[in-house]
């Protein structure tokens, strides 16, 4: 009987074709309205390693003390949320999770081989070789670098897809080297496409870009003196030239751990807090140990990946939608209750309650999917408006996945159907005695 | 095929009750052609409903072919009435937007029959009124007394055991009534039971029986039989 109902549904429509475009366009600007916000919501509150995200911690530690940290940051009781060089080389050498990594963004002058194409600059991090395998980056061709590069301070690159396109042509660039800021280095790993959204690994700048193009060894930018693109944060003396910087208190590293078990991270814990009770011991913190450690979702919420603005505006819509979907249940009973002599005769020649109930609510299930159609291209216009009002790191967010487009369509069509109950069961109690009686 | 004794509707409000058939007795045998008659307002239309199984009653028993249909639910009222009574309107009651072959499939629907049967019943009923040529016509495009005769088939097609109805030529001038009045003897002819409501008396007289109704009580209901001519006559 679906087919059957679903062609009624569609010669209803054509029926009153006025009453029908007026249905189909509540229901879509309202579907329009919410999917722009809830389209960028989503993108801003998405898990972006949903296989690891338990498994990936940042921690935190006041080496600051709590009221320096409530004078600059204006936030009393949080913690810094980047390390300094002393607790993340500290973090590192002890080996206390199964995969760790400092890393820092940075950018570099990178002069091509082909004299015609101009150097320019490019954005890049470094970090250590747990990087890869801890965040799953997978590779096109070669692979990272090992442990042993990270102590020999190696002169390696894994660069981008986008980059090896652009130097190399997209052919395989393992072994070959790229120049940056006048010095060699090898090329031993080119990334495929990964975009993690949001770019949870450093949330400081551009949360929504796309990561770095190049990535190098840490301990190599470090010898390097290869200056941070991001926050610096410091308090108190912040030190002398280079080596005075990274022996100061100054927080501007970001640092993972891979704990893969709960018990993993409960051990994590007490190995931070021991870490920082053994600074108050050695005169360094003069305050209590105050460390925190936080899964990636964790880190989200804890970052304010999702703004509150964005969280307004999906409020906001979906009232919109709300108040959209009252309408088109207004036009849809007043649209049934027009066809009472017909469902009146349906009854007569043998439709039960429940038949008649599924005919009208297939009926709203399809203006629920014209009205859906009509709110995805009306998506579109709202996050092509949204890109001139948003921020630019937001814009890279403002686009259309598969999966928006399918919530835009199941969204209206249930919307719909669930406004269409009232209606629907209302034309399913037509007293078909009194409708043919009136005739 | 129609018993109805005792029965009785009334229709209340907070403050008043009103009877539309009281102390209501019939019985209408398979192959009968019995006309209802009586005055505006006397409960002929409230009988044929309640016989339609599209109202329910307030007393007494109504049993439609052998089975009691007291306490039936929705669904085994709605599959009986597909299932064993054909209904024709004074207003024909042909949906607008389908033309006569969707009109006429739409008992047939909800009957669950397969493709080929419905096709086949659609064919069968319109034949059997004369309007094979006009089965993608839609119901403005048809005249009065044809939109009846494609009530009527619709009516047909599923094999009821009792046609009622309603009123059948009101809607219609001399010539188109005299057409369906000729369809339907045709009908009662093959074998079918008819019960017709009407009001007037010409028609009346050519169905098989009348049973007069005043303040929703049958009137001398054994006081009028006669035969139309070509009827068969039943015990």
């Amino acid at each position: 009987m679906f087919n059957y109902y679903f062609r009624l549904a569609l010669r209803s429509l054509k029926r009153n074709v006025v009453l029908t475009a007026l249905m189909i366009a509540a229901i879509g600007v309202g579907i329009g309205a919410s999917m722009t916000t809830l389209t960028l919501f989503r993108a801003m509150a998405s898990d972006p390693i949903p296989q690891k995200s338990a498994q990936l911690f940042e921690p935190q530690i006041d080496n600051w003390g709590p009221l320096k940290h409530g004078e600059v940051t204006g936030e009393s009781g949080s913690l810094p949320e980047q390390v300094s060089y002393t607790d993340a080389m500290a973090w590192m050498n002890a080996h206390a999770a199964r995969r760790q990594t400092a890393m820092y963004a940075t950018s570099l002058a990178l002069t091509p081989s082909n004299p015609d194409v101009r150097p320019f600059q490019i954005p890049a991090r470094a970090t250590f070789s747990d990087f890869f395998p801890m965040f799953d980056v997978p590779f096109l061709f070669g692979g990272p670098w090992n442990s042993a590069d990270d102590a020999d301070h190696a002169d390696v690159v894994v660069i981008t897809r986008d980059l090896n396109d652009k130097v190399f042509g997209g052919a395989n660039s393992v072994g070959k080297t790229v120049n940056l800021d006048n010095h060699d280095y090898r090329v031993v790993g080119v990334v495929d496409r990964w975009e993690p959204i949001p770019r949870f690994y450093d949330l400081n700048n551009d949360k929504y870009g796309k990561p770095e193009e190049l990535f190098l060894p840490f301990n190599r930018a470090i010898d390097g003196h290869m200056m941070m693109w991001g926050n610096n944060n410091c308090s108190g003396d912040v030190g002398v030239g280079w080596e005075g910087h990274l022996h100061s208190e100054c927080v501007w590293l970001q640092f993972w751990a891979e704990l893969p078990t709960p018990a993993d991270a409960a051990r994590y814990r007490s190995f931070l807090n021991n870490y920082a009770a053994e600074q108050q011991r050695t005169g360094r913190f003069h305050w209590p140990p105050h460390t925190e450690l936080r899964d990636v979702r964790e880190w989200l919420v804890y970052q304010h990946a999702v703004t509150s603005e964005v969280r307004i505006l999906v409020l906001v819509s979906f009232s919109f939608l709300f108040v959209c979907l009252l309408n088109a249940m207004g036009l849809m009973l007043a649209k049934l209750l027009g066809r009472a002599g017909d469902i009146g005769v349906r009854r007569a020649l043998g439709a039960s309650h429940a038949a008649i109930f599924a005919q009208c609510l297939i009926e709203a299930a399809v203006i629920g999917l014209a009205g859906g159609l009509l709110g995805l291209a009306l998506t579109a216009l709202g996050l092509l408006g949204l890109r001139s009002l948003l921020s630019e790191e937001v814009n890279g967010l403002a686009h259309l996945s598969p999966v928006d487009i399918g919530i835009a369509v199941l969204l209206a069509i249930v919307a719909t159907m669930i406004a269409g109950l009232y209606p629907t069961w209302r034309a399913a109690h037509v007293q078909p005695a009194w409708q043919l009686k009136a005739q | 095929m129609l018993k109805m004794t005792h029965l009785s509707k009334a229709y209340r409000t907070e403050v008043v009750e009103t009877y539309a058939l009281r102390d209501f007795s019939i019985h209408v045998r398979e192959g009968e052609f019995v006309a209802v008659t009586g005055p505006s307002g006397s409960g002929k239309t409230t009988f044929l409903t309640i016989a339609g199984l599209l109202e329910e009653f307030s007393g007494g028993e109504y049993q439609l072919d052998g089975a009691d249909v007291r306490g039936l639910d929705d669904n085994q009222r709605s599959r009986l009435r597909n299932q064993k009574i054909g209904f024709i309107f004074q207003a024909f009651n042909l949906i607008s937007d389908l033309n006569v072959q969707d009109n006429i499939d739409v008992p047939l629907r909800y009957r669950g029959l397969n493709g080929a049967e419905r096709r086949r019943r659609i064919q069968d009923s319109l034949a059997r009124v004369g309007l094979s040529a006009r089965a993608r016509h839609y119901p403005a495009e048809l005249s009065g007394g044809q939109q009846q005769r494609v009530a009527i088939a619709r009516a047909l097609a599923g094999s009821p055991r009792l046609l009622l109805a309603d009123e059948p030529t009101g809607n219609l001038d001399t010539q188109m009534a005299r057409g369906v009045m000729d369809l339907l003897e045709e009908l009662h002819r093959d074998g079918a039971t008819i019960v017709m409501v009407t009001h007037d008396p010409e028609l009346a007289i050519r169905a098989q029986r009348e049973v007069h109704i005043v303040d929703g009580q049958v009137v001398d209901l054994a006081a009028h039989p006669r035969l139309v001519v070509g009827a068969q006559t039943h015990a």
